[in-house]
Parts: structure tokens; C-alpha cells; sequence
């Protein structure tokens, strides 16, 4: 039936105290004066409704049901010997003391809830940087309070098994600068110009084209070919100089910046 | 110093921080009397009571926060798109016995709500709202809660004075108490019963 899946969400209470509250109000009563019998009969109605709804009622219910049923039995019997000879609490007086105590906090609760509350209703400048957090809302000389909790909570974390870190390889390419170089004379030797592309013609990875690029800038640097592009987005030509194209170049290498393509 | 001086001052170091300051640190920071700061604090926080502000100074924890005003909440949400702290009622329920009460044994707090709350306190714990405050010398040396400066924070108080006051129905019972207290007092002393 469609109806039962319309009747899960209802009243959902807290406790048995909730509940009880719950129906003294409805009835309009004052807690100081409660019927007792009233309410024994709806609070056993409302748990009968509960487990229809295949509610699990916990055993806290059943334990209210349980005090209201013998105070009910209370007022319909003469008082037994022990209970009149007992000057202890009245167990009716000492429900309607709680119920009025857990009224109170329910409503300081209420209140609280009302309250602005930070990052719901209000809102602070946020930390600048992740990693300025610390820095910026733990001055130096401010104290820091490390409770026993907190420290058991960072142990755990430490605890935690970690998880594999993903290995990745990186393989080192073969080509130093330096070849790139020589690779880049031979290729432009007793030309007279030479298309930009056509130098990366041979290297077949991402860090080859690195290298010869910057064998490229290296001998532009060294003014030992000159660029040139004749339209916006064309083709570049590369001129090698004079002494590339005729071989005569000495001592090429002794003009590389070895140092800086150190990592390469 | 001009004060209107001052107080520029005061704000502008306000804004660029992301904690509270305390009235010492301001001192501190700004090289001012109390007194001084005292009163461009009072002014400042004035002048963000106006209309027309968007931002207001609030006093938390024991020190003083530019915070955004509530009644744009919607708006600052549109850009942090922080997820607030979600409080069930029972946990808000927990979390005022235990700042009413501090320091309270979860058995006091269960006494009090009729129910199980052990879950809700770790869950509050965990959310630093409240903090174990010692053990209890009773038997088994139960966990004491209490509320934490976080947990000020989070509810815009600057200490637990400010917090809502409790319908007061229960004068004449903390009176019976304490006369219990003194009865027993006496008795454990002098073994004279006092009527």
C-alpha cells in the first residue's frame, strides 16, 4: 500500500521523556498536575503505533511504560503497608521532576539552536593559505591546549595503515644537450637554411624534443644560427652561421653551458 | 591618538586576521592603554550595529571576530560553499546539558534524557565541541564532559555566562539540596541531626 510509505517519517522523539513531554502538551496539561492515567493510555498507544511502523522501540520506552504502568496502578489501589511506612521519593513526584528538568534543557537547546551559529548563519575571514593556516592562527607565543583525546586521536591517524604509494618510473633519455648539439650540426651542415620542424624529425620522446630544443637555443644563444620567421604563425627557418655550414666551427663544446643542462 | 584613529586601526587588523584576538593581543599589536582600546572597541562595534553593515563584531571565546552578519548567510554561502556543522536535536539536546551541567558524566547526561547519549558525546567530542575534563572520583572513575572554547566559537559566545538563561523553576530545589548537603555535613561532623 502506498500509504505505509507515507507513514515512516513522522514525530520522531528523542526518548520517552521527549515522548511524554511531547503529550503533556498536547493535552494541554501542566506537568505539576498530570494525568497520569490520560497519559499512561496514549503513551502505550504511541509505542502500539511505533512497532507498527516496525519502528525498533528501544528498551527506554518500554522501561517509561513500564513506571507509568505502575503509576497508574498506584492511584487505583489503597497505598501497601511498605509504601506508606517508606519515606523515600514519591515516584510520581520524582517523574515530574525529571520531566521538568529535561523541559528545561530541551528549551536551553532550543535556544542554543536559535543561535548565530559560525559557518550556518555568520562568518569569519577564512585562513589565506593552506599552508598560512598554521602559521597565521597559532602565533608563537600563543598557548597551545592538547588535550589527552587529541593526542589518542594523532596516534590513530599514525596507526592507520598507509596505503602503497603508486610507484611511477621515470626512465632517463639517453640525449644529453651536448649530442643534441652535435645532432643539430650534422643536420644543418653545408645547408643553407633548415625549417624549424624538421629538427625534431628524430626524437621520438617528449624529453628528446626537450633536449633538442634546447640544443637549438643553445647554438642561437652561442650566435651560431639565427632565426627567422617571415609570416605570423608560419614556418621558422633556422641559418646556420658561417662556420656551421662550412664545418669549420673548433671547439664547440668547450661553448656549452655544460652546467646549466646538468639535469638533463 | 585620535580614537577614530585608533579604531581604523583596530578594524584593520581585525579583518586581515582569521581567529579572534583577545583584548591583550590587540594591546600588544595596536601599542595602546586598555582604556584606549576599550573604547574603540565599543565604538567599532557600534558603528557595525548600524544599519547598512554586513559585517558585526563579535565578542567570542574572549576575544573580539569581524564576522559576516546573519542575515546574509545566503549570500556569503553562494561563495564559501563551506558545509556547516550539522547538529541533530538530539545532539544539540546533549551538547546544552553538558554546557549547563559541566562538568557532567555521560550516566548524569543519560539520567537526564532518558536515553543512551554515549554515541552523541563521542560524536561531539570528535567534532570538538566538547572535551574530557578529567575523571570523576566516583566508582569506575567516569569521563567528566565540558564544553570547549571551540564550541564558544561556534555558538558566538564569549563565555558561558552567555549562554540562553534556563527557564528557573528549580530555585527552591537547588535550596532542598544544599540543605541536604548541609544536613549531611553536620551529621558526618557532629552526629547532631539539624531539622
Amino acid at each position: 500500500m502506498a500509504a505505509v510509505a507515507y507513514e515512516i517519517k513522522l514525530d520522531q522523539f528523542e526518548g520517552p521523556l521527549d515522548l511524554l513531554l511531547h503529550l503533556v502538551h498536547k493535552n494541554e496539561m501542566d506537568i505539576q498536575d498530570i494525568k497520569i492515567a490520560t497519559i499512561t493510555a496514549q503513551y502505550l498507544k504511541h509505542l502500539e503505533m511505533m512497532k507498527m511502523r516496525n519502528m525498533d522501540v528501544a528498551s527506554e520506552f518500554l522501561l517509561m511504560a513500564a513506571t507509568l504502568l505502575y503509576l497508574k496502578s498506584r492511584t487505583l489501589l489503597p497505598p501497601t503497608r511498605t509504601e506508606l511506612d517508606d519515606e523515600g521519593e514519591d515516584p510520581e513526584e520524582e517523574l515530574k521532576a525529571r520531566l521538568l528538568e529535561y523541559q528545561r534543557y530541551k528549551e536551553g537547546a532550543q535556544q542554543l539552536e536559535a543561535y548565530p551559529r559560525l559557518f550556518r548563519d555568520v562568518f569569519p575571514r577564512p585562513p589565506l593559505t593552506l599552508e598560512n593556516e598554521e602559521l597565521a592562527s597559532r602565533p608563537a607565543d600563543a598557548e597551545i591546549n592538547v588535550s589527552l583525546y587529541d593526542l589518542v586521536c594523532a596516534l590513530n591517524e599514525v596507526l592507520r595503515p598507509k596505503p602503497q604509494p603508486a610507484v611511477h618510473r621515470v626512465e632517463r633519455g639517453a640525449l644529453s644537450v651536448t649530442q643534441g648539439v652535435h645532432m643539430l650540426l650534422r643536420n644543418l651542415h653545408g645547408k643553407e637554411r633548415v625549417s624549424f620542424q624538421s629538427c625534431f624529425s628524430a626524437a621520438t620522446t617528449r624529453l628528446e624534443v626537450v633536449v633538442q630544443f634546447m640544443a637549438l637555443l643553445e647554438l642561437a644563444r652561442l650566435q651560431l644560427l639565427e632565426l627567422q620567421q617571415y609570416t605570423r604563425g608560419g614556418t621558422i627557418y633556422l641559418y646556420p652561421a658561417e662556420s656551421i655550414r662550412t664545418g669549420s666551427y673548433t671547439d664547440i663544446e668547450h661553448m656549452i653551458d655544460v652546467e646549466a643542462y646538468a639535469d638533463l | 591618538m585620535q580614537i577614530s584613529d585608533l579604531k581604523a586601526r583596530v578594524e584593520a587588523v581585525l579583518f586581515s586576521s582569521d581567529t579572534a584576538l583577545s583584548a591583550a593581543k590587540l594591546e600588544q599589536i595596536l601599542e595602546v592603554e586598555a582604556e584606549q582600546l576599550r573604547v574603540a572597541l565599543q565604538q567599532l562595534q557600534h558603528e557595525c550595529q548600524q544599519e547598512g553593515r554586513g559585517v558585526i563584531l563579535q565578542e567570542v571565546a574572549g576575544g573580539f571576530q569581524l564576522r559576516t552578519r546573519p542575515e546574509y548567510a545566503h549570500w556569503v554561502m553562494q561563495l564559501r560553499r563551506t558545509r556547516h556543522m550539522n547538529l541533530s536535536r538530539a545532539a544539540t539536546e546533549t551538547l546544552a546539558i553538558i554546557a549547563y551541567r559541566q562538568p557532567v558524566t555521560r550516566a548524569e547526561i543519560e539520567g537526564l534524557r532518558g536515553v543512551d547519549s554515549g554515541g552523541i558525546a563521542r560524536t561531539l567530542l570528535e567534532k570538538d565541541l566538547v572535551r574530557v575534563a578529567g575523571k570523576k572520583d566516583a566508582p569506575g572513575r567516569p569521563l567528566l564532559y565540558a564544553t570547549s572554547a571551540r564550541f564558544l566559537e561556534i555558538f558566538g559566545l564569549n563565555s558561558l555566562d552567555d549562554l540562553p538563561t534556563l527557564r528557573d523553576l528549580k530555585i527552591d530545589e537547588l535550596e532542598r539540596d544544599r540543605e541536604v548537603e548541609l544536613e549531611m555535613d553536620f551529621e558526618s561532623q557532629e552526629g547532631v541531626k539539624i531539622e
